[in-house]
């Protein structure tokens, strides 16, 4: 019987496979031989507890990556579900004392906003860019004008629990975050959604033609994202004890920096929430790094800057590219 | 082994097409009997992949229907056409890399394998593999199809569309669309192994570029030209040659490459090169380029021919040596400078670097001479419509009108436009890096036909021939290449032309 062997993978893929983690290892050493400080147990707990909001919202970021799109609604959906989560629970401004149960009422709120972000960029074909810009700004815009810019404090230690408490030492939303991650590899794995976000982000027309609900599909996948977000406004609620509607700032810029550093491709098809988990911990290590080594926080954002335009030049295979946009 | 019925396992009747501008499918009907190999044969652009893609319901037709086992069905999706038992093997492959060989087969089809929501690779890795056993594919169904070649990923492509075997009940029909164009020899005669087996359990349409091939696995061969089927062959008991002349739809004669137009050159010369290195590329390589001259280059891939073109188009700059266009030196640091010294290239890769398939033919037209049609700053579109006109009826491009997109252009017909353009930007010496590659027989000539007259108009044509036959043919002279450097050079008048085992001899 005439057989044929695969043909192997080239050098140049097999390091961008394992590029983002090397880089990660590289940090933690680097980091380590500055200030040994950094491989202590109370400074690795430090960092998984860092690590956890952002896990939880590249989970549902990373998925619309791989579809090819882009969500930039995630300060607006976090910023919202953190201030409906804190008005729901014991506060000071509310009389509802829904207490956990709250958690899936601030997720299905982020879920129905992803739902809306998939209905619109489906049904109206606008980009996902200019849909979830806009959705995301009416999510802050709606979270400011509940609160009339105020602030409202939980007074519910079981919420608060959510981020503050321990297992075996770890904080909870380091948990959580597992869980989400664990779930998130699931559907990636698992699940024929899993499979079919892979097809439409590297080519749509295949997808559509395999019989896979292609629209379906992304409008489920915003949604999901949606969900994620929402799971990360009630942890960012429950770790400052308050909600407002500066509470996600600064999120968005760290979750697609923390998801293309880690080696998903902003092209689409490319990637995973593996990859996702990577990237998130290489942006923590060096905040956490740059913070033990005493260097000014807007410093920090200018590196931050430019590790997204490494991650991504890296990334690029320019030998196949020759017209940019 | 289903006995032969009277009732076709598929029926098209009086099935109409059409896109804008172009009728794609002109009332055709066309039948695939059980246990039988149809072959489909045609020029590019007569329409053979467009009936495919309505037999596979990604084209919906304007008019006609469609049968299958003679019940009249709509197909609104590829999805609908796969439970309807027909499959499609694609020109352009639709294996996703980013997916494992078994996600690619059963893309879509992942229901089978669910339980609680979750897909079990297990079970479809298992259900894959029988697949592939079936093309003799050695792999492991959980790889990623990135790691696979070209060719394996044909085979699993194929292997995807034989999955409807032991998923449908009744009668099969696989729809193969140039499935050997990226097979080696061994692989093709697997494949058709492949379809004599699989005959015995379905019907199968086959379209395929190589006559031989047509021949050699058909039962029944269609001809389409210009959408419409213009004959039907029945028994094997027709030549290629019977093909060609119904594709065409005229006779084939001997006068192919144009011969007795071959100019006798002039002793202007338009281009010499001396000693032209670049490293990694090419050596030492001196020819002096005549106007009226075809200078044919031959060579293997790998022998330099494509690097020298590309630089002497200003694409690449060469290392070290001379050259001098109307005897005055020149050295072409970028492209607009070739063009503006009169150095065209027509690269090999039309879509890609030959053309902005975006744009009306107009505009690709006077892409490489635009500061012609400016005045007072802005574009005269009149002159840039009234220019293109005049091309489109010289060259007899097919379009429906100069501001046509390109890209819904035939292959032949937009290898026409680049030619135009070229000659719109006033080139005197023009580089054609396979001219003719995938476009049909008639084009072909067509094209062989313009390279006669540019000629004659005394310009100079640098030809990296498709074929030795058409290198011969159409060269009045001839370098032969090998790893970079000029191994021999031939004089080819018309009658005295050196044969290809005179050029291949040099070659390896």
């Amino acid at each position: 019987m005439q057989t044929r062997k695969a043909t192997s993978f080239s050098y140049l893929d097999q390091w961008r496979r394992w590029a983002p983690l090397a880089v990660l290892i590289a940090l933690c050493i680097l980091i380590g031989l500055f200030n040994p400080n950094f491989l202590s147990t109370g400074n690795f707990i430090r960092l998984l507890n860092s690590a956890a909001i952002p896990v939880v919202l590249c989970m549902g970021a990373t998925f619309i990556i791989l579809m090819g799109s882009i969500d930039l609604s995630v300060e607006g959906i976090v910023a919202l579900t953190a201030v409906i989560a804190s008005l729901l629970v014991a506060n000071d401004i509310t009389a509802y004392k829904l207490g956990l149960f709250a958690v899936p009422v601030a997720m299905a709120i982020g879920g129905l906003m992803g739902l809306v972000n998939g209905v619109v960029h489906v049904k109206l074909k606008t980009p996902s860019f200019m849909t979830t810009l806009g959705i995301g700004f009416a999510g802050l815009g709606i979270a400011t004008a509940i609160l009339g810019g105020l602030t409202v404090r939980i007074a519910d230690p079981t919420f608060r629990y959510l981020s503050l408490g321990r297992v075996f030492g770890i904080p909870m939303a380091v948990w959580i975050a597992l869980a989400a991650f664990l779930v998130a590899l699931t559907i990636q794995q698992r699940t024929r959604i899993g499979a079919w976000i892979y097809a439409i982000g590297t080519d749509e027309v295949t997808a559509r033609f395999a019989g896979i609900p292609v629209e379906k599909t992304r409008i489920l996948v915003f949604a999901l994202a949606g969900l994620f977000y929402g799971l990360g406004g009630v942890l960012a609620a429950a770790q400052f004890g308050q909600g407002h509607a500066l509470i996600a700032q600064g999120r968005l810029f760290t979750t697609i920096t923390a998801v293309v550093v880690g080696g998903t491709a902003l092209s689409g098809g490319v990637g995973s929430v593996v990859n996702s988990i990577i990237g998130v911990f290489i942006v923590v290590v060096l905040a956490n790094g740059m913070v033990l080594m005493g260097i000014e926080p807007y410093v920090q954002q200018g590196v931050q800057g430019l590790l997204i335009i490494a991650a991504v030049a890296l990334a690029l295979d320019r030998s196949r590219l020759s017209v940019v946009k | 082994m289903n006995a032969p019925s009277s009732i076709p396992a598929l029926e098209v009747r009086g099935v109409s097409k059409s896109f804008p501008g172009v009728k794609a499918l002109d009332n055709v009907s066309f039948t695939i009997k059980r246990n039988e190999v149809v072959g489909l044969i045609g020029e590019n652009g007569a329409g053979k992949t467009s009936l495919l893609k309505v037999l596979n319901g990604i084209y919906q037709p304007d008019e006609g229907e469609l049968l299958v086992d003679g019940r009249p069905v709509k197909l609104a999706s590829p999805r609908q056409a796969f439970d309807t038992g027909i499959a499609m093997v694609f020109q352009e492959q639709t294996i996703l890399p980013s997916l494992t060989v078994a996600q690619n087969i059963f893309l879509g089809r992942e229901e089978e394998f669910l339980r609680f929501g979750l897909v079990s690779k297990a079970r479809m890795n298992e259900a894959a593999a029988v697949e592939l056993k079936k093309v003799h594919l050695d792999i492991h169904p959980g790889t990623a199809c990135v790691k696979l070649s070209f060719a394996d990923r044909q085979m699993v492509e194929i292997a995807k569309a034989l999955s409807l075997d032991s998923r449908i009940t009744g009668n099969i029909t696989i729809l193969l669309d140039e499935p050997t164009s990226v097979l080696e020899r061994k692989e093709v005669e697997l494949l058709f192994a492949i379809i004599a087996d699989l005959k015995k359990r379905a019907s199968i349409a086959f379209i395929s570029h190589r006559l031989d091939e047509v021949l050699a696995v058909s039962d029944r061969v269609y001809v389409m030209r210009d959408g419409k089927v213009v004959k039907e062959f029945d028994g094997k008991d027709v030549t290629e040659k019977d093909m060609h002349q119904h594709m065409v739809g005229r006779q084939l004669h001997t006068e192919y490459y144009r011969e007795a137009r071959q100019t006798a050159c002039s002793d202007k010369v338009l281009i010499e090169a001396r000693n032209l290195s670049k490293a990694g590329a090419f050596r030492n390589v001196s020819f002096a380029l005549r106007a009226g001259e075809v200078l044919g280059i031959a060579g293997v891939i790998g022998s330099g021919r494509e690097d020298l073109a590309r630089c002497l188009a200003g694409h690449t700059k060469s290392d070290t040596g001379t050259l001098e266009v109307n005897g005055q030196r020149a050295r072409f640091a970028s492209v607009p400078q070739a063009t503006a010294q009169g150095v065209g290239l027509v690269p090999a890769e039309r879509k890609v670097e030959g053309l902005v398939a975006q744009f009306s033919v107009a505009e690709n037209m006077t892409l490489a001479a635009l500061p012609k049609f400016v005045a007072k700053g802005l574009l005269n579109f009149g002159a840039e419509t009234a220019q293109a006109k005049s091309w489109i009826d010289r060259l007899k491009i097919k379009t429906p009108s100069p501001h046509a997109m390109t890209g819904g252009l035939s292959g032949g017909n937009q290898q026409k436009v680049v030619l135009a353009k070229w000659r719109i930007a006033g080139v005197k010496v023009l580089i054609l890096d396979h001219p003719t590659r995938g476009i049909d027989v008639g084009a072909k000539e067509d094209v062989y036909e313009l390279v006669r007259d540019m000629t004659s108009e005394g310009l100079a044509v640098i030809l990296l021939g498709d074929t030795l036959e058409e290198v011969i043919g159409l060269s009045s002279r001839i370098l032969v290449m090998r790893d970079g450097e000029v191994t021999a050079s031939f004089e080819a008048p018309p009658g005295g032309k050196p044969t290809q085992i005179d050029l291949v001899q040099h070659m390896v």
